[in-house]
């Protein structure tokens, strides 16, 4: 990176490790493109949105702390029917549905967060994957709450701040999203500057080390693992409020493993990762299913596996690897 | 005796044992404040599992473990770290992806409790960061504390497996081999750091190069199938026959 690194101190090498890149700001306007170039498709783009606020979710355990999980739709959809219900008995102001979600999806991902910091590996993979499906049914089952297999129904977002109406085409749930995923990333990217930050990857870089330098990792894991529940919470309730409605795939297993899929595509631990990843994957699929109505996840393996051996750390760990060789040059 | 000073660490009938095999028998130490003691014995002696007990990694099966007056035996190994017990580690046991600052700073801050601070940035925490950097130069890694631990050579993360140790301000440090894997021309310069730390710490070394042994402690303990064999300065130690043919062999030190 050229650091002149005598004429640094300290400090100011790791101040200089958060600034914005141009790149970053370049990414945050390409993001206002699909307004002008593809104003038909501004769902897709409000879904890629959400999508990738709720893949930053995700990297904020499994990129920053290490913590793969397989059940992290739990939470996503724990937001979505929070938002949803609130709205169908009364109440659709979407901001406060976000923070009603955020909070709910907290609550249970603290709770949880006891179990969770005192495993690893497989186990942690079961864990979470246990307690998504065991969500699932308990939705599946609670049909007078949910309404089952046909959804819910009934859900009435009002006018964002009182004048922008959720108009058809999609122009105010994208520019919703999009603002949302935006302040969402402000926050994730303070975060992962922090001293807390640090300690994530600590844990992510060696659990074992952490107790003997007097970090107690499990609170550190418990902490994260709540915010990280928060945030997809938020994801899950911007579904409902922007589609106005709730299906019981909010909660799949589907979703938890495709979301796994993206981070893993975008690259994990970069912030950005899942970000891309989303977009990689949700206009793949919209294009394979096109193609190919019935076999379009053939694709998206296919992309998967291409991706995993010639880019082991997703589209974005390729890249800058390129990069840094074209730079080394 | 010692002296009126309570002992910096001490245990009390400390035993451990995995099925049949017996890895720690009935192990009463006592290191008084600012010592340095050698823990020596052969492979399978007990020397690490004796670590791994007294900071909480393992959970004895009878005893006691004492950080000056306080009975520290139910605590967790962070716990301990924060009253002032630290270890290193045989094997790195490092963090490959972060610089030694940041590995470093890491430690600092959660020795001062900010570690969980999420909102402000590392960068404002000057003090924090100045002080994990002049560990750093102390250990002369001062010139590499920007590259990644994993490009690190060798013997500079055997510096930083004490870097990351110091930066938890121990009152005790208990240092597993901290020259293992080094060759012998650079060990000394190893040692030579860890001897030139404060006079009030107390330090605990596990080594198996007898001159190192000889030139640093100031007193030896052996430790032979999970027990203490043997105590005393390094000329009684020298001078211990048993030690000599189940330890030293016959080959005479000068």
């Amino acid at each position: 990176m050229a650091l002149t690194e005598t004429a640094r101190t300290p400090q100011l090498y790791l101040q200089h490790l958060s600034r914005w890149r141009p790149i970053e700001i370049a990414f945050w306007l390409a993001t206002l493109l699909p307004y002008w170039l593809t104003p038909d498709y501004l769902s897709l783009a409000s879904q890629i949105a959400i999508t990738a606020l709720f893949a930053l979710s995700l990297d904020l355990i499994l990129g920053y702390a290490g913590i793969v999980s397989l059940g992290h739709a739990a939470f996503f959809g724990i937001g979505a029917y929070t938002a949803g219900l609130l709205s169908k008995y009364g109440w659709g102001e979407p901001l406060t549905g976000l923070a009603a979600a955020a909070f709910t999806a907290a609550i249970v991902g603290y709770a949880t967060s006891f179990i969770i910091a005192r495993f690893r590996h497989l186990a942690l993979i079961m864990l979470t994957m246990g307690f998504g499906l065991l969500l699932g049914e308990l939705a599946n089952s609670a049909g007078w709450l949910t309404g089952g297999v046909d959804g819910l129904q009934g859900i009435h977002t009002w006018n964002l701040l009182g004048y922008f109406h959720f108009d058809l085409y999609g122009y105010t749930a994208y520019g919703y999203s999009l603002a949302v995923l935006f302040v969402v990333f402000l926050g994730a990217r303070r975060l992962i500057h922090s001293p807390f930050g640090l300690a994530l990857r600590g844990i992510r870089e060696n659990r074992t080390r952490m107790p003997a330098i007097g970090a107690a990792s499990r609170t550190h894991i418990q902490m994260i693992y709540t915010i990280s529940a928060a945030l997809a919470g938020i994801a899950g309730a911007l579904l409902s409020e922007t589609t106005q409605t709730v299906s019981l795939d909010s909660l799949s297993f589907e979703r938890s493993a495709e979301l796994l899929v993206m981070l893993v595509l975008g690259g994990a631990g970069r912030l950005y990762g899942g970000l891309v990843g989303a977009a990689i994957f949700m206009v793949a699929r919209d294009q394979f299913s096109g193609i190919e109505p019935q076999y379009w996840y053939f694709w998206i393996g296919v992309l998967l596996v291409v991706v995993v051996i010639f880019m082991p750390n997703g589209v974005l760990g390729g890249l800058a690897k390129i990069y840094a060789r074209w730079r080394g040059r | 005796m010692e002296g009126p000073l309570t002992p910096a660490l001490s245990t009390r009938g400390l035993a451990k044992s995995f099925g049949s095999l017996i890895v720690a028998r009935d192990i009463e130490l006592s290191l008084p404040q600012g010592a340095r003691y050698a823990l020596i014995g052969p492979n399978g002696a007990g020397k690490t599992t004796l670590i791994n007990l007294m900071t909480g990694m393992l959970a004895p099966n009878a005893g006691q473990i004492f950080l000056g007056e306080d009975d520290i035996t139910g605590l967790e190994p962070q716990e301990r770290v924060r009253r002032g017990l630290t270890r290193t580690f045989q094997i790195n046991t490092l963090f490959p992806g972060l610089n030694a600052l940041e590995a470093v700073t890491l430690a600092v801050a959660e020795r001062r409790g900010i570690a969980r601070q999420f909102w402000q940035n590392v960068s404002t925490y000057k003090e924090t960061i100045e002080e994990a950097h002049d560990i750093l130069v102390k250990l002369r890694l001062g010139d590499s504390c920007y590259q990644a631990t994993r490009e690190l050579p060798y013997g500079r993360q055997r510096l930083l497996e004490i870097a990351l140790a110091l930066a938890t301000k121990p009152k005790v440090l208990l240092l597993d081999e901290p020259a293992a894997g080094v060759p012998p021309e650079e060990s000394g310069d190893i040692f030579e750091a860890v001897a030139s730390l404060s006079g009030d710490l107390t330090l605990l070394f596990i080594e198996h190069d007898m001159h190192v042994v000889f030139r640093f402690a100031s007193h030896i303990i052996v430790l032979v199938g999970g027990g203490i064999y043997a105590e005393g300065s390094p000329a009684e130690i020298a001078a211990n026959p048993g030690v000599r043919e189940v330890y030293l062999g016959t080959r005479k030190h000068d």
